[in-house]
């Protein structure tokens, strides 16, 4: 970087201003969340009367102790926990191997297997022919199939392969002199050095899991299936869309709207505890799978 | 690339020898490669039913041709044309309102000295990025509710009429824009700060000698130096106006807003998956699918055209 230069009266103003600007933009990123996190802690008189704007009013934990004793709440918990971990856990088997060789010139029909994949980016069949895809090969209302049908896109093995491609390749020839075959290579060599590539991969795989619903909404229809999204959707969107609700519950130390927040804020929480160690690895994944071919 | 070359000399029998000494590397392509064929290339042997009149008794093979019928009837129908009408309306405004934030947000980061202070601000900034859409939604709606959300609190408090936003249809390109930019434009700003990292320091060295002021810098060396980053994203933005956000349109939308929130793919949702009228919806999904395609291939000429870069 370069070193610290000095500023002009007027370049001094403009830092100033830039400051201040920015430190809105980020409090207006925040607020939204504090908002429902204080909503959610707040008395049900005060949330449903709207007195809530930054700080919790009558401090309370009862709509989050109602929700918690949900067990469909937990139920679709633990049902993220499962499309996550086992859904990324499935891309990597899938992607690692094949980006591997991919990234590999000697390779035969290389650019024919790379246009095959890379293809379903500009064209794809669209949601019905999907969707009858899925229900012919009868993993309609299927765990395994919400786990397996979404484990690749293009993208990610495009990524992965990019970074394949920068890695050095006497390391694969160095290993090849102790008369390594691809797998050892692969299993030994590459997948330790592209550890940051994985993290990169598996993290974009993991958030899109765990923040999806929409395939989740229309695949599965046993309620003990349903991932916390969809069961957000219902409790959430479908309830608060029609407002029908609202007011049956007044004589409550909660209301629709402190349970609103509270199911909110807690099924946001993992995300908030990972994010700070996760965001460098994003950054990296933006530039790493580029606009490079 | 010259083992490649080197092969291709010989002749056809060194092609087997070649599969067989990488059967290691096609053994790891094909477990991807089938993925591929059963989820992306299948389906695109369902387009068919896009010309038939799908029925469920007799099964996709044995359903009748029917021709472009579908097309005609989709064609006929105001739905269908207002559809087109909000895609195009909502992926305009995206593209002048939202698409130009992450880039001055980039510049403005990029002018903060102190690092605590710069990583304190991205790290709020990327933040809603991981908020999941139903969420922001959630959000969305409890900050707009009518009876005592605080929007229409603030309205009241400054002597306007409460109003019930997600009803309104005038409102809620308003709404998805607005909320996408909070959601997304913190961590777009990711890829123009990328390029901003690769400008040579020596020109703000040179620069600095020479008297030039932070606003001149700017102007005059950062956005100059990241203009062919801002054409490309510009130009896959452009061969990208059909896909708009559906997953979060059908989370925010409501009959009463169809007039400006219904667009090409929440139609398709609604008449296929919801209506099961298969055949209608997958013809829908072709035309969308057709003039996608081509917009990406004029968008990828174009950034050729202009950057001697393509986007692929």
């Amino acid at each position: 970087m370069m070193s610290r230069p000095i500023y002009s009266v007027g370049d001094r103003w403009f830092g100033r201003v830039n400051a201040i600007l920015l430190t809105i933009f980020a409090l207006c990123a925040l607020y939204p969340i504090v908002y429902v996190t204080s909503l959610s802690m707040s008395s049900g008189e005060a949330g449903s009367s709207g007195q809530v704007w930054l700080w919790p009013v009558e401090w309370t934990l009862a709509a989050h102790q109602h929700v918690v004793k949900n067990s469909l709440f937990w139920i679709s918990y633990a049902n993220t926990f499962f499309y996550t971990v086992t859904g990324t856990l499935t891309s990597l088997a899938l992607v690692i191997p094949a980006a591997y060789a991919l990234s590999k010139a000697r390779l035969r029909g290389r650019r024919v297997i790379g246009f095959f994949i890379a293809f379903t980016m500009w064209f794809h069949a669209g949601m019905i022919p999907f969707y009858l895809n899925l229900r012919d090969l009868d993993l309609l209302d299927s765990r395994w199939g919400i786990v397996i049908a979404f484990a690749l896109n293009a993208f990610n093995v495009i990524l992965m392969r990019n970074f394949f491609e920068s890695v050095s390749p006497t390391f694969e020839e160095a290993a090849r002199i102790d008369g390594a075959n691809d797998f050892q290579i692969l299993w030994k060599v590459y997948i330790p050095l592209a550890k940051p590539a994985i993290a990169t991969v598996a993290l974009l795989c993991a958030i899109a899991r765990w923040n999806g619903y929409f395939w989740s909404m229309v695949l599965l229809k046993t309620e003990d299936k349903i991932p916390l999204q969809v069961f957000l959707k219902k409790t959430v969107i479908e309830v608060n869309i029609t407002e029908s609700v609202a007011g049956a519950i007044s004589q409550q130390p909660y209301s629709l709207e402190t349970i609103t927040g509270a199911i909110i804020v807690l099924s946001i929480i993992p995300v908030l505890i990972v994010y700070p160690m996760i965001q460098k690895y994003f950054t990296k994944g933006v530039t790493l799978g580029g606009i490079k071919e | 690339m010259s083992a490649a070359r080197q092969s291709s000399i010989l002749k056809d029998s060194s092609l087997l020898q070649d599969i067989r000494r990488d059967w290691m590397l096609y053994a790891m392509l094909l477990p991807a490669v089938i993925w591929f064929a059963v989820f992306m290339y299948q389906p695109m042997a369902g387009l068919q039913i896009a010309f038939k009149q799908y029925s469920v008794f007799k099964g996709m093979q044995g359903s009748p041709w029917v021709g472009f019928d579908h097309f005609v009837t989709l064609f006929q129908s105001d739905f269908f044309w207002r559809a087109i009408l909000n895609t195009l309306m909502i992926s305009f405004y995206s593209l002048v309102l939202a698409s130009p934030v992450p880039i001055i947000l980039a510049l403005m980061i990029n002018e903060v000295q102190s690092t605590g202070f710069r990583k304190t601000v991205q790290t709020a900034v990327y933040l809603p990025h991981f908020v999941s859409f139903v969420i922001v939604a959630g959000i969305v709606i409890a900050l707009l509710s009518p009876g005592n959300g605080l929007v229409n609190n603030a309205l009241e408090a400054l002597g306007l009429d409460r109003t019930y936003f997600l009803t309104r249809p005038e409102w809620f390109r308003t709404i998805y824009i607005g909320s996408s930019i909070w959601k997304e434009a913190g961590f777009d700003s990711i890829i123009y700060l990328a390029a901003i990292m690769g400008i040579n320091p020596a020109l703000y060295e040179s620069a600095q000698i020479d008297g030039a002021t932070r606003w001149q810098m700017i102007t005059r060396i950062t956005l100059p130096s990241i203009l062919p980053t801002i054409a490309v994203l510009f130009v896959i933005r452009l061969g990208n106006v059909l896909e708009v956000g559906y997953e979060y349109i059908i989370l925010l939308y409501q009959p009463t807003t169809y007039d400006t929130a219904d667009v090409i793919s929440t139609y398709i949702y609604r008449v296929g998956i919801q209506g099961a009228r298969y055949d209608i919806a997958a013809a829908a999904g072709v035309f969308n699918a057709v003039v996608a395609l081509i917009l990406v291939l004029v968008a990828n000429k174009l950034s050729r055209h202009f950057t001697r870069t393509g986007v692929f």
